[in-house]
């Protein structure tokens, strides 16, 4: 994105790598994208009981074009995906996507040809959270879990070694439509 | 001059909050101070009879009254070689998916023989869809003080119902001794897949 990008691998690197994660875990800006119940949840998780402003996320954005993480709560419809990957594409980068629930991490009990089978169908999704719907702790728990997931991420040329290491095993693995039994 | 007695009012009141009880749950710093409530729906839990032979008879019913077909069981037939439930059958295949689960309970409702239940624990969010099936291994309950591992016989002179009718209270040392004598099972081989889970026998 930046200088940081021209960086020679090394301890410079890793150590900016440190810097930019702290800087980026802790002011994680979510873009609502709440569609059902788990919305209800995730509001919840934002008011002063649970108090996600504790993490610095207190700001949900209407706008993603101020926001990094995407948390898709609730069930997505057919209709709704290329909305849902509209947004997506509008977020800056880097930017990462927490499936809320049962339902946007797999369609939940709704197997059904109006709802999507998951929105890894659609975006990348960098965390699942199960649960229908999940109780705030439970949002919290992810959220410090995607926490950890971003405070490893690779800059440079590290992170050029680890899309390569990732897109190797992402050609090996099975395709989405392919799988059968209990990961369809 | 006339605003200086409404900004110290305005103080006055950030002032009397600093003494008023805190809403806020400290939830992963102080996650003890507020469980969850006694009947609350967590991940869910193979249970064992007191001599570690496992509840689970693999009748399936958890699965067929599952609403998002989340549950994948596969019953076996217990044998003398390797008993792992009183009675005739047990669950060789166990997986809830945990990405399907609703978290409504009607397994639990439907189990016959008490043998999954829900804990409390929620904290199950991971970042990849393979991670999120639980298998047998993952659900089953913790090994307590007084049970041994399955596969072992049952309690010498008795039957599946005095197992039911809690009459069981640990392993003997029969029993013991058969646990030893079947001890290192070998890896299980099944159409070219191989099990390497000791649980899994056939």
């Amino acid at each position: 994105m930046g200088l940081e990008e021209k960086l020679p691998s090394g301890v410079l690197l890793t150590s900016v790598e440190k810097l930019a994660g702290y800087a980026r875990k802790n002011s994680l800006w979510p873009a609502t994208f709440g569609l059902a119940c788990c919305a209800i949840e995730m509001m919840a998780s934002g008011a002063g009981r649970y108090d996600l402003a504790r993490f610095g996320m207190e700001v949900f954005r209407a706008s993603p074009r101020q926001a990094d993480l995407m948390i898709v709560a609730g069930r997505v419809s057919q209709k709704m995906a290329p909305v849902l990957r509209q947004i997506y594409d509008q977020m800056p980068e880097p930017k990462w996507v927490l499936a809320m629930g049962a339902c946007a991490s797999s369609g939940g009990m709704f197997n059904n040809y109006a709802i999507v089978q998951g929105v890894d169908h659609i975006v990348p999704v960098d965390i699942y959270l199960p649960g229908c719907p999940p109780r705030p702790e439970m949002l919290i728990d992810a959220i410090l879990k995607l926490h950890d997931q971003i405070q490893d991420t690779k800059l440079g040329s590290n992170r050029e070694r680890e899309v390569r290491e990732l897109e190797t095993v992402a050609l090996g693995a099975t395709p989405l439509i392919d799988q059968r039994g209990l990961l369809r | 001059m006339g605003e200086l007695p409404q900004v110290v009012r305005g103080f006055g009141t950030t002032f009397v909050t600093m003494f008023k009880h805190v809403n806020t749950e400290q939830y992963p710093e102080a996650k003890d101070k507020f469980p969850p409530k006694p009947r609350f729906h967590g991940r869910h839990q193979l249970n064992r009879h007191p001599d570690g032979l496992e509840k689970c008879v693999g009748c399936e019913l958890c699965a067929w009254a599952c609403p998002a077909d989340a549950i994948y069981v596969e019953g076996a037939d217990n044998n003398d070689i390797a008993r792992f439930s009183p009675g005739e059958r047990y669950g060789r295949v166990y997986q809830i998916n945990y990405l399907r689960c609703i978290f409504c309970g009607l397994c639990i409702e439907a189990c016959p023989t008490r043998a999954l239940t829900m804990t409390h624990d929620f904290e199950l969010a991971d970042n990849g869809r393979e991670k999120l099936i639980f298998e047998k291994a993952d659900l089953l309950a913790p090994m307590l003080p007084g049970m041994l591992k399955p596969p072992h016989a049952m309690a010498p002179g008795t039957t599946a119902k005095d197992y039911y009718e809690g009459t069981v209270r640990g392993a003997t040392p029969e029993q013991i001794a058969d646990a030893e004598a079947q001890a290192n099972p070998e890896p299980v081989v099944i159409e070219g897949v191989v099990f390497l889970d000791s649980e899994v026998t056939q």
